[in-house]
C-alpha cells in the first residue's frame, strides 16, 4: 500500500499537481494512472454546496461523493472529457471552475486581451492628440497681448 | 449605558458629518476662511466621537455584556482577551465601526498636518471625507447597528467562530481597512481637485504619501490573510480566486498603478488626468468590495451577511459615489491642463506601458468576479468562474509586466534610451539565464513553465540590484564614490528597489510551492513513520488537551532528518461546545528556512489509524516574505526626506579651512 501511494505522489509531483487536497486514503485509486487523472479531473469540477472550492479541497460530503463518482467513471473506462461532460449533464456548467469557452463566455474570455487592445488605442489617441496640439511656443501672440508685452516690457531701443 | 452613550457618539459623529458635508464647500467658494476652518474642528470632532463609540462597544465585548446583541452573538465569557477584543470587528456591525473609526482618523489626519494645504483645497477634501462618512454613519444607524440591545439578557454569548479565533483576526482586518479606507484620501483630493477644476503642486505633493501608506497597508492586510488561510484552513492552498479575495485584490492593483501614476505627476507634472481617474477608481473597487463582503450577493467563505436590505442600502452608496465621481470626473477633468510631454521610450511611458498592464488585470479580475453573477440576472444561466480561468488569464498578463519592471527605473525621464538599459540589465539577464538553466538541468522538464518562472524572478530581483548599482556607480569600483553615492541615495530610490526586489522574491516562491511541493495521504498507526523530501515523520500517539473554550486532541508527531531529532508536528482537531460542536482543524507548521512542512489531521479509521496529509512546501514563505518586504520597500519611500512635507533641510555649514 505504502509504494503505490509514493507512485501515486511521485506521479502527482511530476505533473505539477497543486498540493491543495481533501482526499481521503480510501478514496484513492489502486491504478496511479488513474488516480492522476482523477486529481486533475477534480480540481476543475466545483463542489456545489461549499463557497468557491472544487471538489479536490473541499471536505463536504457532497464533494465526497462527487470525487468518487469521478474515479467510478474512470475506471468504468471513461475519457476525461467525457467524465466532465457527464458532470455537466448531471449538474449544469455550474460544476465546471473553468467555463467553457461559447458564445454565452465569449466576453468573459475575451475581456482581457479586449480591454488590453482598448488601453493600448487609448494610449495611441492620447500621444497622437498630444503631438497634433502645438507647442505653446509656436502660436503667435495675439494683437492685444502683443501690447500688452510691450507695455509691460517697456519701450526699448531694440525694439519687442 | 456605555452602549448607549457609544450609540449617542455615533448619532453626534453622523451630525458633524452632515455639518462637515456642505459648510467647507460654501466656504471654499465664497472664501470664507471660517466656515473652511470649520472643517478641521468638525473632522477632529468626528474622530473624537467614532472613537469613543468604538471604545464603548469594545468595552461591552471586554466585560462580556451580552445584553448586546453583537457581543451575545459573536463572543463568550471565556474566549482569551486577545479574542475578545478582536471579535469587536469580527462581525458586520463591528467592522463596519472599524471602517468608519479608519476613516475618520484620516479625516482627522488631514485636518492635523495639512497646514500647507491651500485653505479651498483642504476644505473640499474634508467636505468629501464627511460625504463618504455620512453615507457609512447612515448605514451603521440604520441598518446595521451594533449597539441594539437584548430585551432579556443571556447568561453566555455565542461565541466567536472558531476559524477566526486565531491571531489573524488582530491584523488582517484592521491592515485591509487602513488599505481600503486610506485610499478614500486619494478619492477625496481626487474630486476635490475636479471641483476645484484645478491641479497644484501641493496636490500631487499630498496624493503620493497617502496613497502609499494605504497601499502598504492593503499589501500587508492581503498577505496576511493568505497566510492566515494557508495555515487555517488545512490544506496547504493560499489563494482560491475566491470573490472577497478578488475584491482585495482589485483596489491593489489599481492602487499600485495610482501610485506609479501619482510618482509621474509629481516628478514630472503629466499624466495628471489619468492619476485622478486612477484615484476614483481604486476608492470606488474599495466600495464596490465592502458591497460584495455584505450584501449576500456572491457566495464565498467569507461573506459576512447576506441581508439583502443592507445590500441594497450600500448598492445606493456605490451609485452615489462611482456614478457621481466619475460623472463629475466626464465633466470637469477636461478643464485640468495638460502637463510635461514625454517621448514613446521614457520611463513615463514605461510607467504608462505598467499601469495599462495593471488596469488590464485588474478589469479581468473585475470580469471575472462578477460574470456569473451578470449572465445569471441576464440569462438566469448559473456558471462558475473559477481558478482556472484566472490562472489563464492573470498570469500571462503579469508577464509582460513582470519584463518591463527592471526596465522602468533605469530609463530616464522624457526621453529614454532603450538600448542602453537593456545593456546595463545584461548582467540580470545573465543570472536569470543561469537560473533558467540550472533549473532545467537539476528538475528535468517536469514542468516547462517554471525555469521561465524562476529565470523572470531571478531577472526582476537582478534589475533591482542593477538600480542601485546604477546609481551608486559600482562600475567605478571605488569605495569612496560607492559610500558617498549611497548614504546621499533619496530613501525613495532605496525604496523602489526594495520594492521591486520583493516583487521577485514573491515570484519565485509562488513557482516554486506551486511546482515543487511533494504531497503524501496516508493513514498511519502510532509508532508509524511517514516520509517526504528527505524527512522522516514518526507517529507518536494521540494527546488530548483542553482550552479556554475548547477540547483537542493532538497528534504528536516527530521529525528526523537523516536520523536526527530536527523538531515536533502537533496537528489537531479542535472542538468548541459553545458552538454547538463545531471543530476546526489546526495544521502543524514546521519551518526550515523558508520551506515548510504543513501536516494536517484527517478522520479517524475504525483500525484504529488516522489520516494525515503531509506536504512539503519549498519556499513557500518567500510568497509572504516578500509581500513584507514589499511593504517595507513602500515605508523607505514614505519615509524619504521630502515627503515629509514643511521639513526643511537644513543648510550645511561651510567650515572655512585655514590657509596653508
Amino acid at each position: 500500500m505504502v509504494w503505490s501511494v509514493r507512485f501515486v505522489v511521485v506521479l502527482l509531483a511530476l505533473l505539477g499537481a497543486t498540493p491543495l487536497h481533501a482526499v481521503q486514503v480510501d478514496e484513492i485509486l489502486p491504478d496511479p494512472v488513474l488516480e492522476a487523472r482523477a486529481r486533475e479531473i477534480s480540481h476543475d469540477l466545483r463542489c456545489m454546496v461549499c463557497q468557491n472550492q472544487s471538489i479536490d479541497d473541499s471536505e463536504a460530503p457532497l464533494a465526497r461523493d462527487l470525487r468518487l463518482l469521478v474515479r467510478e467513471r474512470l475506471k468504468a473506462g471513461d475519457s476525461d472529457s467525457q467524465v466532465v461532460d457527464f458532470m455537466v449533464a448531471r449538474y449544469g456548467e455550474f460544476v465546471l471552475l473553468k467555463p467553457r469557452m461559447n458564445w454565452h463566455t465569449a466576453v468573459l474570455w475575451g475581456a482581457p486581451l479586449a480591454i488590453l487592445i482598448a488601453g493600448l488605442l487609448a494610449i495611441g489617441f492620447s500621444v497622437l492628440r498630444r503631438s497634433a496640439a502645438p507647442p505653446a511656443s509656436e502660436v503667435a501672440l495675439s494683437e492685444a497681448e502683443r501690447l500688452k508685452l510691450a507695455a509691460i516690457a517697456g519701450s526699448r531701443p531694440d525694439g519687442v | 449605558m456605555i452602549a448607549e452613550l457609544g450609540h449617542y457618539a455615533l448619532v453626534l459623529a453622523l451630525a458633524l458629518a452632515l455639518v462637515q458635508s456642505w459648510s467647507p464647500v460654501v466656504g471654499a467658494r465664497k472664501g470664507d476662511v471660517a466656515l473652511m476652518k470649520l472643517a478641521d474642528s468638525t473632522a477632529l470632532a468626528q474622530f473624537a466621537f467614532v472613537a469613543l463609540a468604538f471604545a464603548a462597544l469594545t468595552y461591552c465585548y471586554v466585560t462580556s455584556d451580552f445584553s448586546v446583541v453583537n457581543v451575545y452573538e459573536n463572543s463568550h465569557s471565556q474566549m482569551p482577551l486577545i479574542y475578545k477584543l478582536t471579535s469587536v470587528w469580527g462581525n458586520h456591525e463591528g467592522s463596519m465601526l472599524l471602517w468608519v473609526l479608519i476613516l475618520a482618523i484620516f479625516g482627522a489626519l488631514v485636518a492635523l498636518f495639512g497646514a500647507n494645504l491651500p485653505a479651498p483645497l483642504k476644505a473640499n477634501v474634508l467636505a468629501v471625507q464627511s460625504w463618504i462618512a455620512s453615507a457609512f454613519y447612515l448605514f451603521i444607524l440604520l441598518t446595521s447597528n451594533p449597539f441594539r440591545r437584548l430585551a432579556e439578557v443571556p447568561a453566555e454569548g455565542r461565541d466567536l467562530n472558531p476559524i477566526l479565533q486565531d491571531f489573524g483576526l488582530a491584523v488582517h482586518p484592521p491592515m485591509l481597512y487602513l488599505g481600503y479606507v486610506g485610499f478614500s484620501i486619494a478619492f477625496s483630493f481626487a474630486v476635490a481637485a475636479l471641483i476645484e477644476g484645478r491641479i497644484d503642486a501641493a496636490w500631487a505633493r499630498w496624493v503620493r504619501p497617502w496613497t502609499l501608506l494605504a497601499w502598504m497597508c492593503l499589501t500587508l492586510g492581503i498577505a496576511m490573510g493568505s497566510y492566515w488561510a494557508y495555515y487555517e484552513l488545512g490544506w496547504g492552498g493560499f489563494w482560491f480566486w475566491d470573490p472577497v479575495e478578488n475584491a482585495s485584490l482589485m483596489p491593489w492593483l489599481a492602487g499600485t498603478a495610482l501610485l506609479h501614476s501619482a510618482v509621474v505627476m509629481e516628478k514630472r507634472n503629466s499624466l495628471k488626468v489619468w492619476t485622478i481617474l486612477l484615484a476614483i477608481i481604486t476608492f470606488s473597487l474599495s466600495l464596490i468590495g465592502t458591497f460584495l463582503v455584505r450584501s449576500g450577493v456572491l457566495t464565498s467563505v467569507h461573506t459576512f451577511s447576506s441581508d439583502p436590505a443592507r445590500g441594497l442600502f450600500i448598492l445606493v452608496i456605490l451609485m452615489v459615489f462611482i456614478g457621481g465621481s466619475l460623472a463629475l470626473f466626464a465633466w470637469r477633468a477636461p478643464l485640468l491642463k495638460q502637463g510635461g510631454l514625454f517621448a514613446p521610450i521614457s520611463r513615463e511611458s514605461a510607467l504608462v506601458f505598467n499601469n495599462l498592464f495593471l488596469a488590464t488585470a485588474c478589469a479581468t479580475v473585475f470580469v471575472g468576479t462578477l460574470y456569473p453573477l451578470v449572465l445569471e440576472m441576464l440569462t438566469g444561466e448559473k456558471i462558475s468562474v473559477g481558478a482556472p480561468f484566472f490562472n489563464l488569464t492573470f498570469g500571462p498578463l503579469f508577464v509582460p509586466l513582470l519584463i518591463a519592471v527592471p526596465f522602468g527605473p533605469l530609463l530616464a525621464w522624457k526621453r529614454g534610451d532603450l538600448y542602453g538599459v537593456a545593456q546595463r540589465l545584461l548582467a540580470a539577464c545573465a543570472v536569470a539565464m543561469v537560473g533558467l538553466a540550472a533549473i532545467f538541468a537539476f528538475e528535468g522538464t517536469q514542468s516547462v513553465l517554471a525555469p521561465f518562472g524562476i529565470g523572470l524572478a531571478l531577472f526582476v530581483m537582478g534589475g533591482a540590484v542593477t538600480d542601485i548599482a546604477e546609481r551608486v556607480d559600482l562600475r567605478s569600483m571605488s569605495i569612496e564614490t560607492i559610500g558617498r553615492r549611497a548614504a546621499g541615495l533619496p530613501r525613495s530610490a532605496w525604496g523602489t528597489a526594495v520594492a521591486h526586489f520583493a516583487l521577485g522574491v514573491t515570484l519565485m516562491g509562488l513557482v516554486s510551492a506551486s511546482t515543487w511541493g511533494s504531497e503524501r495521504i496516508i493513514a498511519l498507526k502510532p509508532a508509524q513513520t511517514v516520509s517526504i523530501s528527505g524527512y522522516d515523520l514518526s507517529f507518536d500517539g494521540m494527546v488530548s488537551r483542553d482550552g479556554p473554550n475548547y477540547r483537542e486532541t493532538a497528534a504528536h508527531f516527530t521529525v528526523r532528518k537523516a536520523g536526527s531529532v530536527i523538531g515536533v508536528m502537533e496537528p489537531s482537531k479542535r472542538v468548541f461546545p459553545s458552538r454547538d460542536g463545531m471543530s476546526t482543524n489546526e495544521a502543524a507548521l514546521l519551518t526550515r528556512g523558508v520551506s515548510q512542512l504543513y501536516l494536517s489531521l484527517g478522520d479517524k479509521n475504525a483500525d484504529g489509524s488516522i489520516a494525515v496529509r503531509l506536504y512539503h512546501k519549498p519556499l513557500v514563505l518567500l510568497i509572504w516574505l516578500g509581500a513584507l518586504v514589499m511593504a517595507l520597500g513602500g515605508a523607505l519611500s514614505l519615509s524619504d526626506r521630502r515627503l515629509r512635507i514643511g521639513a526643511p533641510k537644513p543648510a550645511a555649514r561651510i567650515v572655512a579651512q585655514p590657509a596653508e
